[in-house]
């Protein structure tokens, strides 16, 4: 009976326990973490629970409060939202656990209940985003998330960061906006606002300018959210000044529940017979996302700052996941949804060993990172694994999703495109060694010292980060390889049926 | 001609009018330097799309969407268009108010909010 | 009682492996730790000797443990022409290990610990690569010894090093990506990567898409240093020497020549090389390298730096042999993986002697060393002479059946290159020998206090260049006879 109603708890059970962290804060803030962790953890064994469910019996149709569609609001769980929402809501829990020291270090001790009653706000915002079945409603979680997003990123109280929360408002109002437009104009079309129902209404209007229209609209105002290039320019300066478990947070769980979103409303509400034969978009996507591809890792490579690299690395990677979406066959989309996985865990890993750097050594600045492995060996040793996956080296999972790619765009016959993705991974190589080659080889032999971690020499005790942010830093690192090594049995089971289901099967 | 005239402006001019303010909204958003400028500019771009929403949903001869004596045998306006936009109200004030606590802030840390001033500060203290 | 002996493929990859951890666990206690890297290396020799009986009769280990991409399941299967590397790797892996405690003890080098976990998981890889049994599998080991090799090549850490390192990564990563290409192309155009003796290739694509696929398997195989892609291995010189000797024998350039043998065996196949004139392209690209390379060894003063040339050139001896599309070259090139592996070894064993043990880096410097180092200096004769395809060495016999095998696959010019070479050859080895043996320095006293290095570095290169010896007298046991298997496998189709 309670299992019935799990999809409306996963997102009502975290409002009720903001408003607990609020009131429990009150007295008491050492009582915030407990209760924000508590819930994040329930919430990925309901995400657990649910794909089991529809591995087992198939889609899981939820009415809202008993009203039926199109009235209601319906939340659908199929094996695509299945997965992504197990994927947020993994680095969620991750993040959650981080958070406890990084929160204490980084946000001013009287804000901390706000910081967590906002953060239990963001996710679950992100997770409603994930599992809604109408427009609408989607655009409704969307404002939670991002309004919540743009307050905590300034939370830290760094000057830089209201400005880039300032500049993230104005650009992602904008998004919402159009993105508001498009829905109104599929409302317009069709009359209802129930992602199913405008799947099986559309096709009758697809030659109306109102659904091309609609359609420009919607990809645009998704295009910016996810930080698609040239639609990314708040990206950089959002992610590199908020608090570091903000930015593992958005870097991992909201942008991939933008894809998502995207992906949702290109395949399932106007399918592919309308961007293959009526709108045909892939050509363009595939060549915005060649130039993320090159441009984000270009730029991520002349970085000083550790954030900022890996922010423009992020721009970089989007740019994969939309190639998956640009070659649209079977192959490339295994590949990039793999890679929807793949990334949130190897960037939350990344970002998490930044945030670590920055909790014991108070910078993030390369030049100032001279030979830090020597006093973070374990950290800079997850950072290793992460960085190999996303350069792609086998068998990590960096590197089974590029092979999918590859594939799917041989197949295709885009042999340029996946030079391209090829030439990419080189570049990754050269990003993430700029800090290899800094953190491990840094203080070299025959240079002065000055420069080096811990200035005197006898002060080289190691510091490494407590263990509460270490254990979910290593478990990153490690599924980096596990999931790599276990590939195939994702493919099988949860990735191949939700890309046959996107792509129109059953 | 006028028939044509007719058709594309007076007919719509709802939209076009929910056109206009956007192209309005979206021009202070973008163009203006003072930053309650561009909070101003987005609201108007806001209220645009939700007056576009509200024309739409506009049933000729119908009323206010609330129930009246005859109960549902009455010409009500679409109310869906009505309840959308309620919660987008919502969210364009939310939005506004993190917007201006944000520009207190940054009023309150460099001084300025003009937009290009807030640019050179910020490079200088980078 | 499951048959264990199909698991001995898999335990050879997973001992070096436990090595490495036990030698990251033990990095503070020096003696535990290197005897750690010992026994590894005993254990892994063993399960490879476990091995080779049944290969030796002719049969073939298979063990598929992981499905992982389309493609390539993570498979490895040990066949003849896999023993010959494994083994090569196995013995020298040893050999190396004494020797290279031996030299970063009188060093006093630092990093220890991470030097022995490098090349602990090195060889590892390297035992992979050997006994992958698809494309993907090989890739995947490929690019693991890329990245392992890094930290040992940059060991000592200086902006030179760092420098050289940087060049290493770019050339063998850009390297690796152009294999990766190669790999889903023919998984593309055939539907499997599983390597098949005479090829599995022939008859899947247009005469253009094969020939530039086999363009981008050469630029994957970068680690063969053929030219002009070569810059890498003089570069990584900057290494300590033992790395140098297992980069040069041992794990990377083998490796590259490799797989450039399995995809022109195992792949393509001789008579769709032949048809896709292949053969010529690559007999170009060999005898370019072999001429121009050793002409670069013959500038060089740095006497690592002209091993590294000489390998360059040694390298595609065996590209070479494979060109020809013949039984007796395909023999020389398989033969020569080994043959040269022990001879070369033994170069660099006493390059590195010589730095220990006096000092000195330039062969200008090293006049009359002989007198004060008169073993080491004869084992550098004897493996130099060697090199250069003179008895009592093995390296004749290699020589032997690539000019049989460039006359068998009617491009007698080759002969002339192999002469050409060989000359060559002894013009920038027999003015070190003179050097080291004949010569005197000009200072009388500039050899003070250099002796012999310690046995535990004495000893290997002794063994090193026993065991070319002996393999001139015996070269059956195993090699030849390994060898001989491998050929019969992939000629079972047919010749060209």
């Amino acid at each position: 009976m309670m299992l019935a109603h799990l999809p409306v708890f996963l997102v009502t059970i975290p409002i009720v326990a903001s408003l607990l962290i609020l009131a429990a804060g009150w007295h008491d803030r050492r009582f915030c973490h407990p209760i924000a962790l508590m819930t994040v953890l329930f919430q990925f064994g309901a995400a657990v629970v649910l794909l089991f469910e529809v591995m087992r019996g198939g889609t899981i149709h939820y009415h809202v409060g008993g009203w039926a569609p199109p009235l209601g609001i319906e939340l659908v769980i199929d094996s695509f939202n299945g997965f992504i929402l197990m994927v947020i809501l993994l680095l969620s829990a991750a993040a959650m656990v981080y958070a406890k020291r990084s929160v204490e270090k980084e946000i001013p001790a009287d804000k901390t209940v706000s910081f967590y009653v906002l953060f239990q706000l963001l996710i679950t915002g992100l997770v409603g985003m994930t599992i809604t079945g109408d427009i609408f409603n989607l655009y409704v979680f969307l404002e939670i998330s991002s309004i919540t997003a743009y307050t905590l990123i300034s939370a830290a109280r760094r000057p830089h960061s209201y400005v880039a929360s300032f500049n993230y408002l104005v650009l992602g109002s904008i998004a919402a906006g159009f993105i508001l437009l498009g829905i109104g104009n599929l409302y317009v079309a069709t009359g209802s606002l129930n992602m199913r129902e405008l799947a099986v209404m559309l096709p009758a209007s697809y030659e109306l300018a109102t659904v091309h229209s609609a359609f420009l609209f919607l990809m645009i105002g998704f295009s910016i959210k996810a930080a698609v290039f040239p639609l990314h320019l708040w990206l950089p300066d959002a992610y590199a000044e908020s608090p570091s478990v903000v930015t593992v947070v958005i870097s991992t769980v909201m942008a991939k529940v933008s894809v998502y979103a995207l992906f949702r409303i290109l395949f399932t509400v106007f399918t592919t017979a309308y961007i293959l034969d009526s709108f045909p978009v892939t050509g363009i996507v595939l060549f915005i996302a060649a130039v993320a591809i090159i441009a984000g890792a270009v730029l991520a490579i002349g970085q000083d700052d550790l954030k900022r690299l890996l922010a423009y690395s992020s721009v970089s990677q989007i740019g994969y996941i939309m190639f998956a979406l640009g070659v649209a066959n079977q192959i490339a989309l295994e590949g990039g949804l793999l890679h929807i996985l793949g990334h949130a865990v190897m960037k939350g890993c990344l970002f998490m060993v930044a945030g670590l750097i920055i909790y014991r050594m108070g910078t993030s600045r390369l030049s100032e990172l001279r030979g830090v492995a020597k006093t973070m060996p374990v950290s800079c040793a997850a950072f290793a694994l992460a960085g190999a996956s996303m350069i792609g080296i086998p068998p990590t999972i960096g590197f089974m999703s590029k092979y999918y790619l590859v594939l799917g765009a041989f197949e295709a016959g885009h042999w340029l495109y996946a030079a391209v993705l090829l030439v990419g991974s080189l570049l990754a190589a050269v990003y993430i060694w700029k800090f290899i080659e800094v953190a491990y080889f840094g203080d070299s032999h025959g240079e002065e010292h000055g420069d080096a971690v811990g200035g005197d020499r006898h002060d080289r005790r190691e510091r490494e980060a407590p263990v509460s942010m270490l254990a979910p830093v290593v478990t990153l690192a490690l599924l980096c390889l596990i999931l790599g090594i276990g590939v195939e049995i994702l493919m099988e089971h949860v990735i191949g049926p939700a890309v046959t289901l996107l792509l129109g099967g059953a | 001609m006028i028939e044509a005239f007719f058709e594309l402006f007076l007919a719509r001019y709802n939209y076009w009018m929910a056109i206009i303010l956007m192209l309005i909204g979206l021009y202070a958003l973008i163009a203006k330097h003072n930053l309650v400028k561009k909070i101003i500019g987005l609201n108007i771009f806001q209220t645009a799309i939700f007056l576009f929403y509200i024309s739409f949903g506009d049933v000729k001869g119908g009323t206010a969407p609330i129930y009246l004596p005859e109960g549902i045998d009455a010409l009500y306006v679409n109310p869906v268009p009505h309840v959308l936009i309620l919660t987008a109200i919502v969210v364009g004030v939310s939005t506004t108010a993190v917007a201006l606590a944000l520009i207190t802030r940054i009023y309150e840390e460099y001084g300025v909010i003009d937009e290009d001033e807030l640019k050179e500060l910020v490079r200088g203290r980078r | 009682m499951p048959d264990l002996s199909a698991l001995l493929p898999a335990a050879t990859i997973t001992i070096p492996l436990l090595g490495a951890g036990l030698i990251l666990a033990t990095g503070r206690h020096e003696n535990i730790r290197e005897s750690v890297t010992i026994a590894a290396a005993l254990a892994m020799l063993g399960t490879v000797l476990a091995m080779l009986p049944p290969i030796l009769g002719g049969g073939k280990i298979s063990l598929t443990l992981l499905p992982m991409v389309p493609g390539g399941d993570f498979a490895l299967r040990v066949d003849a022409f896999g023993m010959v590397f494994a083994l090569t790797a196995a013995v020298l892996w040893l050999l190396n290990s004494f020797y290279a405690i031996g030299y970063m003890r009188a060093l006093r080098e630092h990093a220890q610990t991470r030097f022995f976990f490098c090349l602990a998981v090195a060889i590892a890889a390297a035992i992979g690569i050997a006994f992958s049994a698809n494309l993907v599998t090989l890739f995947l080991f490929y690019e693991v010894l890329t990245i392992i090799t890094y930290p040992l090549v940059v060991h000592i850490e200086t902006p030179a090093a760092m420098k050289a390192g940087r060049k290493y990564l770019a050339y063998l990563l850009v390297g690796g990506i152009f294999l990766l290409a190669a790999t889903i192309l023919t998984y593309l155009l055939t539907g499997t990567t599983e390597f098949v003796p005479g090829g599995f290739l022939a008859g899947s694509g247009a005469a253009l898409t094969l020939q530039v696929l086999f363009l981008l398997f050469m630029v994957g195989f970068v680690k063969a240093a053929w030219m002009p892609l070569h810059g890498w291995l003089p570069a990584a010189m900057i290494a300590p020497t033992p790395v140098s000797a297992f980069l040069h024998a041992v794990a990377v350039v083998t490796a590259g020549v490799f797989g450039i043998v399995r995809v022109a065996g195992w792949v393509y196949g001789m008579p769709l090389m032949a048809s896709l004139g292949l053969g010529v392209a690559l007999a170009a690209i060999a005898s370019f390298t072999i001429i121009t390379a050793s002409l670069f060894a013959l500038a060089e003063d740095n006497l690592k730096r002209r091993l590294a040339y000489s390998t360059v050139s040694q390298l595609s001896y065996i590209l070479l042999g494979v060109s020809m599309l013949s039984v007796a070259g395909m023999t020389g090139a398989m033969v020569h993986i080994p043959f040269h592996a022990f001879m070369k070894i033994t170069l660099f064993f006493v390059a590195g002697a010589v730095i220990v043990a006096a000092g000195r880096e330039r062969i200008s410097d090293m006049k009359g060393l002989g007198r004060k180092m008169p073993v080491t200096a004869l084992m550098f004769s004897a493996a130099a002479i060697g090199v250069c395809g003179l008895p009592p060495l093995c390296g004749i016999h290699s020589k032997i059946f690539l000019m049989v095998g460039a006359v068998e696959g009617g491009m007698p010019v080759l002969l002339l290159v192999i002469i050409a070479s060989a000359v060559l050859n002894a013009a920038y080895f027999l003015p070190i020998i003179y050097t080291m043996l004949v010569d005197r320095p000009a200072d009388p006293h500039a050899l003070d206090g250099v002796a012999e290095p310690p046995l535990i570095m004495l000893v290997p290169i002794i063994l090193t260049a026993a065991l070319s010896v002996l393999f001139f007298f015996n070269p059956s046991v195993p090699f030849m006879d390994l060898v001989q298997i491998a050929i019969g496998e992939i000629t079972a189709g047919g010749l060209p």
